[in-house]
């Protein structure tokens, strides 16, 4: 018979002969799929940027301190988010709640400066169909504000979770996951804020 | 076959890969460099230069941001290097495919003329 021996891995989620968590790897897999599809949707803007068609064109209505105050909370949303993998790596339950929390508020306040944002722009003529520029952006960054959505949905899950004690010291690791989705759209953000808003048209 | 010995062995160099993770000084520093880099780019979009000089600037502090996330707050420089494989598959797909398509839909857009 051949002999198998079954590793515990590192996260100590489950066993696995390489010894790493297998449910890490697919997220890290996942979120290579996910570069794809944003990596998609940033070409199709950058291919339309220009086609305002007579319309408003995006640059005319962005407010870049404003969009820079957004992406500073998003950035220090995932300060937040990193703390909060280490507090319960550690075991201080009530430093994971806290961090949980303050990720899931800054999210949260991320996503109210995008509705405004939104808001403002159409109120001065800058729609979803406007133009292929207007539907590019429109489509691009609601895709990543329902990513950042999503992710405050699982924040606020993990969070009831562990006010129940259902987030225990050995479930660290769906912190980590959770944690992963949530660095991930911050770097979209990152890319986003950098190809969309900063560089000139 | 491998014996149960020598696959243990195997695991305990596997972790022997990984490192200890950082600690909270640690990523409050890189939260303060993240800030500072991103107030370099805004400062930046602001400056009257050369279109292909900002261009290269902001794309580079970009990509400085990217991999600073994702080395340390995803924990990527610490965790197992094969972590690393599905994640730097995406990113160099998408970074290949869309470049050849953006450039190709380019080049037919402006008449075949670069």
């Amino acid at each position: 018979m051949a002999e198998q021996a079954l590793v515990q891995s590192p996260g100590d989620t489950h066993q696995t002969s390489t010894g790493i968590d297998n449910t890490k790897l697919a997220m890290w897999t996942f979120l290579g799929s996910e570069c794809l599809l944003f990596g998609a949707l940033i070409s199709t803007f950058l291919l339309y940027r220009t086609r305002a068609d007579g319309a408003i064109s995006p640059h005319e209505v962005f407010d870049i301190p404003f969009t820079s105050v957004s992406s500073f909370v998003l950035l220090m949303s995932s300060l937040t988010m990193v703390l909060a993998v280490a507090a319960i790596q550690a075991g201080d339950h009530h430093k994971t709640r806290m961090w949980l929390l303050a990720t899931a508020m800054l999210g949260a306040v991320f996503i109210s400066g995008q509705v405004y944002e939104f808001t403002v722009f159409v109120r001065e003529g800058f729609t979803v169909g406007t133009s292929p520029a207007g539907s590019a952006f429109f489509i691009l960054t609601s895709f990543h504000g329902a990513h950042v959505t999503l992710g405050i949905v699982m924040l606020l899950s993990l969070f009831g979770l562990s006010l129940q004690g259902r987030l225990p010291t050995e479930r660290a690791s769906a912190v980590e996951y959770v944690g992963l989705y949530w660095h991930f759209v911050d770097i979209v953000w990152i890319v986003i804020f950098t190809v969309v808003y900063l560089v000139p048209a | 076959m491998a014996t149960t010995e020598q696959v243990r062995q195997q695991a305990k160099e596997i972790h022997h890969l990984e490192k200890p993770h950082p600690t909270t000084k640690s990523y409050v520093r890189v939260a303060l460099f993240l800030s500072v880099v991103t107030g370099i780019e805004i400062a930046l979009s602001y400056v009257d230069t050369n279109k292909w000089a900002l261009l290269g600037s902001l794309v580079t502090l970009g990509a400085v941001k990217f991999y600073t996330v994702v080395f340390w707050f995803m924990h990527l420089k610490f965790d197992h290097p094969t972590l690393r494989k599905p994640f730097g598959v995406g990113i160099v797909l998408a970074l290949v495919i869309y470049s050849v398509v953006l450039g190709n839909l380019v080049y037919h857009s402006t008449g075949g003329s670069p």
